[in-house]
């Protein structure tokens, strides 16, 4: 489309709306558009967000069999940029979230050592700090497309918002383990949470010394209790079940424990009937933010917004096909494009009022890319529970409504058993 | 960059032996007493002196954990125990997953219940009571017989039959070209 008739597209879109809005007798008048003639609120100690923005909230599912165990969704169609606002970061958890005093903190790295070790809260804090921006995304995200036939009420939220976005600042898993001197043999931590359920996985030594956090802060303030406050561990690029949060003890030994969430839950169940375990690392993910599921839009322009990331490294790109798969076309990035990282791309588009429907696939860095929901099924079990990164397709109706694209898949009726997405549906 | 620069950072403490003095030296024996349900590794370290008895394990189960997983591990509210087929197949619907047929190891039975389990109730159970339980529950999943023991020394010896469809990641295969499964 040349320049000057995008512009005059936008003009025309502009006015009208304006024109539009007041045929409809919506309550736009001089006086609600002055300033306000008394004063407004007096400073306050901590900000909240507009009474206006409280609809904007995480997504709980209506059929949890309980609150305490189980996760709710970032509502990923409401947010800009790629950072998840604190109070909106998808949470799950065992045994609900426990509070803890900082003061009463302390973390024990014990096992294979030389010199088992306790650090207070502010001992942690005097290491050399990184501050790094990752993703952090359930293993069970996506766990809505094992639904079949596909969910026609299916939101950007409800399809991937099982993963958030945080700047995250702490210290070096690597810098501790020094300290406490890793014995000849060993291989594997063993970190534990201090939560009722004192929830543990088995993280190799090799990936610790790699890049592992011990993070306190979240977006420049203290975690949020339900992030693990005061102290979680972030495993850039790996599942969020293995970033144990409100870390009380590291073992230091040479044998993975086979936990339960490692073993009955969290291994993947595949096509062919085995069982893989140590899924950890997630597979490229993107999902159109704008238009997405239950989303309502005019003819015009849009900007098709998403959301892409990957466990493998850096996106390098991220395509949108309005043809289900025919043809591709290359959105832009917006900078910075950080590795283990949400990623927002962008698409400018001109809805014509036909009926169509979007994809998108991200590519990473190791060149792997998004299946079609047929070539997942290829590999995958229809009855797993985690790792779908299937793409996710909206179909636009004429009358602007936007649903789920996804193709029904044939054969058996399934649906999600709960797990960690905690949606359980009747199939 | 990160990794580089961490890199750099663990090379260069090495080369001096340089540390950073923070953190308490504990021995490893109060180390220990923060140890307050150990990990139980597939070898059955972390397991503690006892033995568990179906019966008695019967008992306990009825008392304290048939109201979440139904009287006889058949599930509901919660997940259930108890399932066909053995083991699960592509086919197996994810509410069917149960000890007999999904679990891979018999230690991570023990792990769980003393650590985890009864929801809402976490660590209230007696090292004795757990063994009880793990033995009723094996014994229900078909697993053993009703005079097996269940013990340190048995139960990691246990042959899971979901264990034979256990792999690992081939991402992480080749990641970690020396990560076996125990």
């Amino acid at each position: 489309m040349d320049r000057r008739r995008f512009f005059r597209i936008l003009g025309a879109g502009g006015l009208l709306g304006l024109l539009k809005a007041k045929a409809q007798g919506l309550p736009w008048t001089e006086e609600t558009f002055a300033p306000t003639k008394t004063l407004g609120a007096p400073l306050s100690e901590y900000g909240e967000r507009s009474p206006f923005e409280a609809e904007v909230v995480r997504y709980i599912s209506p059929n949890l069999r309980t609150r305490h165990s189980g996760a709710d969704f970032a509502p990923l169609e409401r947010l800009e940029g790629v950072i998840t606002p604190n109070g909106l970061h998808f949470e799950r958890h065992h045994a609900g979230v426990p509070q803890v005093d900082p003061k009463y903190y302390r973390l024990v790295i014990h096992g294979m050592v030389e010199r088992p070790l306790v650090f207070t809260l502010e001992e942690l804090k005097r290491f050399p700090s990184v501050t790094r921006t990752y993703f952090i995304e359930c293993a069970g995200n996506g766990q809505n497309g094992y639904r079949n036939p596909p969910d026609p009420n299916l939101t950007a939220t409800r399809s991937r918002g099982l993963a958030s976005n945080a700047s995250w600042t702490g210290v070096p898993l690597a810098l501790l383990l020094k300290e406490a001197g890793v014995k000849p043999g060993a291989k594997w931590l063993i970190p534990e949470g201090m939560d009722a359920a004192m929830y543990t996985r088995s993280l190799p030594l090799e990936k610790a010394m790699e890049d592992v956090l011990v993070a306190y802060a979240q977006n420049g303030e203290a975690l949020r209790p339900e992030q693990g406050y005061p102290v979680r561990l972030v495993v850039p690029g790996w599942e969020g079940s293995i970033q144990v949060k409100w870390l009380r003890r590291i073992l230091v030994t040479d044998l993975p424990a086979m936990a339960k969430d490692e073993t009955s839950e969290y291994t993947d169940v595949m096509a062919d009937g085995r069982v893989l375990a140590f899924t950890w690392v997630m597979d490229p993910e993107s999902i159109i933010t704008y238009p997405s599921g239950l989303q309502q839009i005019k003819p015009g322009f849009h900007e098709i917004r998403g959301l892409a990331w990957s466990g493998h490294g850096r996106i390098t790109k991220v395509e949108i096909s309005f043809d289900e798969g025919r043809t591709w076309r290359e959105a832009a990035l917006e900078p910075p494009v950080e590795r283990y990282a949400f990623v927002r791309f962008k698409m400018p588009w001109y809805w014509d009022g036909k009926e169509v429907v979007l994809w998108s696939r991200a590519w990473d860095e190791r060149g792997n890319t998004q299946p079609t929901r047929e070539e997942f099924f290829k590999k995958w079990g229809r009855n797993n529970r985690y790792h779908y990164n299937a793409i996710q397709a909206w179909r636009v109706l004429p009358d602007g409504r936007v649903v789920n694209g996804d193709r029904p898949l044939g054969g058996q009726a399934s649906g999600p058993a709960g797990g960690c997405g905690g949606e359980v549906f009747d199939v | 960059m990160f990794r580089r620069a961490l890199l750099a950072l663990a090379l260069a403490g090495l080369a001096v032996g340089a540390r950073y003095q923070l953190g308490t030296p504990i021995t490893e024996e109060l180390a220990a007493q923060y140890d307050l349900r150990p990990v139980v590794l597939p070898d059955g370290r972390g397991l503690p002196p006892g033995e568990g008895k179906v019966a008695e394990g019967e008992r306990i189960y009825a008392e304290k954990c048939a109201s979440c997983h139904g009287a006889r591990g058949e599930g509901y509210p919660f997940n259930r125990l108890v399932s066909e087929p053995f083991p699960i197949t592509p086919d197996t619907e994810p509410v069917e997953y149960a000890i007999g047929n999904y679990w891979q190891y018999p230690t991570t039975l023990f792990d769980y219940i003393r650590r985890a389990m009864p929801f809402g109730q976490e660590g209230t159970l007696t090292d004795e009571e757990v063994y009880h339980l793990v033995a009723f529950l094996l014994y229900m999943n078909g697993i053993t017989e009703a005079d097996t023991p269940i013990n340190q020394k048995t139960l990691p010896t246990i042959r899971m039959p979901a264990r034979e469809l256990l792999d690992l990641d081939p991402e992480t295969k080749r990641r970690f070209p020396w990560l076996t499964l125990p």
